[in-house]
């Protein structure tokens, strides 16, 4: 009985959890379109927050192991401007 | 001695040029070093359920990689930027799984392989102009997989140079040697330690097109869409599947694929000390597989040479069309597999790193300009898990 109702709760957290996600990411798209829309011109010297380690777009070096190892073991990889192939990734 | 007196005017023509391009401030036309980064990770991983003994069995693995990564600059007569890169990796792994490709012997060549992948990329980079062209070339070699990869790309910023536009494209030649379950082996595929194997192809072509923008002064995002095909042979010929009636089969894939995945970030920078740096991917492929995947990364400065980066990474998928767990294919079936990186499964990634980037550089060395420290663990929703820590230090 027990074991049903943790295996049950189990789903719910999991369905909350997609819904959630779905959620965020609609309004993370709708966030960003609208701030495409109002973006303004940035100076050099107005870009040192911009030009910081922790800012740029794209992956850290650091990640590179992990990004190999997602696309193993995960079925889909990409757009995320790295390698889309190349390497076995069998094992 | 005609000669020495026109050396000698060349040679002062030469130095006196230079010193007219030190006193302009211009860049150096030698090649230089920009950076050199080292990187090196442990990985391990566990589960119950290798394709290699058909959805059922240990999927133990260690990987210790490391990767050297130079980075070169030189500025050429028209003031371009050109960069070139050199970097080299070298992966040793240990794989349960693989093990068992022979379920008796206990001694497959794949059991513990090591895995060898230089690469070379250049960029030229015209800042009057905001266009940058670019190429590179690689290759990956382990005893069964070789891959040859190739690319070219050229990128261009809009007039007033907030947003950039990139294209790319990426072609892998791979070739899959064939190495078969041994119970399925007939007199031709033998192999065995050092006997030969045939081998196969396989070739990725991919686009790959972005588009970054800044919003403002905290502000930036970046679109990404690629669409990749997959050639030849897709599935992997150790990899067994067992049938309803208990038969064993090596795993069969379609030899097409169609992958479409459509991706976006953004980085925001809040106040003076917090960043977020938040990912979306949707994906989709002609196997009938999609997924999303969402991470979130809170880079928190310390001081402006320290920072600590809590992330969470959220993934899940459907099943492609051809998988079914252990005993679960019949003959009616034209493609199969029992690889559970095809299932339907969802999976999370959470961790830390911390970066350490002072400005006179680290235990004394003035070159070594920063090191980063990363751990992070996964789990599976169908039971396997894993775990990675990486170190990358950067030599400036």
């Amino acid at each position: 009985m027990n074991l049903r109702l943790s295996f049950k709760f189990k789903k719910t957290i999991q369905i909350k959890m997609k819904n959630f996600i779905k959620v965020t990411a609609v309004i993370c798209f709708l966030v960003t379109a609208a701030s495409v829309q109002s973006c303004t011109s940035v100076k050099e010297y107005e870009k040192s927050k911009l030009n910081d380690a922790e800012m740029v777009l794209g992956n850290r070096t650091i990640e590179k192991t992990e990004l190999s190892f997602q696309s193993y073991r995960e079925g889909s990889s990409g757009a995320n401007a790295g390698k889309v192939g190349g390497g076995c990734g069998c094992n | 001695m005609k000669k020495i007196i026109i050396s000698v005017i060349a040679l002062f023509g030469i130095f006196n040029a230079k010193a007219q391009e030190n006193t302009n401030s211009e860049p150096s036309k030698k090649l230089s070093l920009d950076e050199i980064n080292l990187v090196s990770s442990y990985y391990k991983q566990d589960g119950n359920n290798s394709a290699v003994t058909g959805g059922v069995g240990t999927e133990k693995l260690t990987d210790v990689s490391n990767t050297i990564d130079v980075t070169m600059v030189k500025y050429d007569k028209k003031l371009r930027k050109n960069k070139f890169d050199v970097s080299v990796g070298i992966d040793h792994y240990t794989s349960a799984s693989s093990d068992m490709i022979d379920l008796k012997a206990n001694s497959s060549a794949s059991r513990s392989d090591n895995r060898i992948y230089p690469a070379l990329s250049w960029s030229r980079e015209n800042e009057a102009k905001g266009s940058t062209l670019m190429a590179g070339a690689s290759l990956s070699s382990e005893f069964d997989y070789q891959s040859y990869g190739a690319n070219i790309g050229v990128s261009q910023k809009t007039a007033n140079r907030t947003g950039e536009f990139t294209a790319k494209f990426q072609a892998y030649l791979d070739q899959v040697k064939l190495i078969t379950p041994i119970e399925l082996r007939t007199g031709n595929s033998t192999g065995g330690e050092h006997g030969s194997y045939g081998t196969s192809g396989r070739n990725t072509f991919a686009l790959s097109l972005s588009y970054s923008q800044i919003i403002n002064q905290n502000f930036q995002v970046e679109f990404l869409a690629d669409g990749i095909q997959q050639t030849g042979y897709l599935s992997l010929p150790f990899h067994r599947v067992y049938f309803a009636d208990n038969s064993v089969h090596q795993e069969a894939l379609p030899d097409k694929r169609f992958k479409i995945p459509l991706g976006v970030r953004a980085n925001y920078f809040f106040g003076d000390k917090l960043i977020v740096r938040a990912y979306y991917r949707y994906y989709t492929d002609d196997w009938g597989l999609k997924s999303n995947t969402f991470s979130l990364e809170t880079p928190v400065k310390i001081s402006p040479f320290v920072s600590v980066s809590p992330f969470y990474r959220y993934y899940s998928q459907t099943s492609a069309k051809y998988f079914a767990p252990y005993q679960q294919h019949t003959a009616f079936d034209d493609f199969y597999t029992s690889n559970y990186d095809l299932s339907k499964f969802s999976s999370n990634f959470y961790g830390a790193g911390i970066r350490l980037s002072p400005k006179n550089g680290l235990f004394g060395i003035e070159r070594l300009n920063m090191l980063e420290i990363r751990y992070g663990h996964y789990t599976k929703s169908v039971g396997m898990q894993s775990d990675i820590i990486s170190l990358n230090l950067r030599f400036k």
